[in-house]
């Protein structure tokens, strides 16, 4: 193991635009709403720690501030998002995001 | 060493089960492995000195976020030959996305950044601590702090409104 080296910064940033990736294939592949909402939280915490990880790097705890932010912001997010859902649910039955293609006017 | 090694589990733990997230056609089974992701992250928030970071996210994420939505995936009665599987093309579609994105994200962290080695360099006292970030909280950023929560309260109000029988 002693070939692998220290952690640095860009090891977490590497790791948060793998996360980032994983969560936009799963935005823009999956049809099923919950999947997709999923994604987008995958991609909320990509930037999460993007922001953590610089914020050790600096010495600046702002971006833990802004980590905690994000959080609450995806908690909004999830309460809308939900709500909309079962509201949609209620008029087709059904989660596939291709039922809902009217939506775009 | 220790902080290596855990580095590189937790980051596998992480990746993988967002990879099952993105995968699983059933979604119960990807909100348990996001709930799975979400715990490795708060390890690696406890390892960056983000202690506080560390306990919101198993509180709020894995515990308030994910238990609402696992309530409405079993509140909605889904049926199982609904569900559509990762099929060809979207899965193309994806791994176009995770192509491109990596061709432009990963050459920028690992070469342009100036290099840093963070884990020997030092820290302020009481970095990441409860009372720290408070204090930053009701300081300077006291404004960002009301308007974060006038925008839960718009959430909150636009859930009940959205709910309604009778839209």
């Amino acid at each position: 193991m002693e070939q692998l080296g220290p952690i640095t910064t860009q090891h977490y940033l590497a790791l948060s635009a793998l996360l980032f990736a994983v969560g936009a294939a799963g935005v823009l592949a999956r049809r099923n709403f919950f999947s997709a909402l999923m994604g987008l939280e995958l991609m909320l915490n990509a930037s999460n720690l993007a922001f953590v990880a610089f914020a050790r790097a600096r010495g600046d705890q702002a971006g833990q501030l802004a980590a905690l932010f994000v959080i609450a912001v995806a908690a909004a997010e999830v309460c809308v998002g939900l709500a909309l859902v079962i509201a949609l649910f209620r008029r087709k039955e059904t989660v596939d995001l291709d039922a809902y293609k009217e939506l775009k006017g | 060493m220790l902080e290596t090694v855990l580095f590189y589990m937790l980051a596998a733990l992480v990746l993988g089960l967002g990879l099952v997230v993105v995968s699983k056609t059933n979604p119960l089974a990807s909100a348990m492995a996001l709930v799975g992701s979400f715990a490795g992250l708060a390890g690696l928030y406890a390892l960056l000195n983000a202690p506080v970071v560390a306990v919101l996210q198993i509180l709020v994420y894995a515990g308030g976020i994910m238990v609402l939505m696992i309530f409405v995936i079993m509140l909605l009665n889904l049926h199982p030959d609904e569900l559509r599987p990762l099929a060809a093309r979207p899965l193309i579609l994806g791994g176009t996305v995770l192509a491109t994105l990596m061709g432009l994200a990963l050459p920028v962290v690992v070469w342009v950044l100036p290099s840093g080695t963070f884990s020997t360099a030092p820290i302020p006292e009481g970095f990441g601590s409860l009372k720290s970030l408070a204090d930053l909280l009701f300081g300077p950023y006291l404004f960002a702090f009301e308007a974060l929560s006038l925008v839960l309260l718009v959430a909150v109000v636009g859930a009940l409104v959205l709910s309604k029988k009778r839209l």
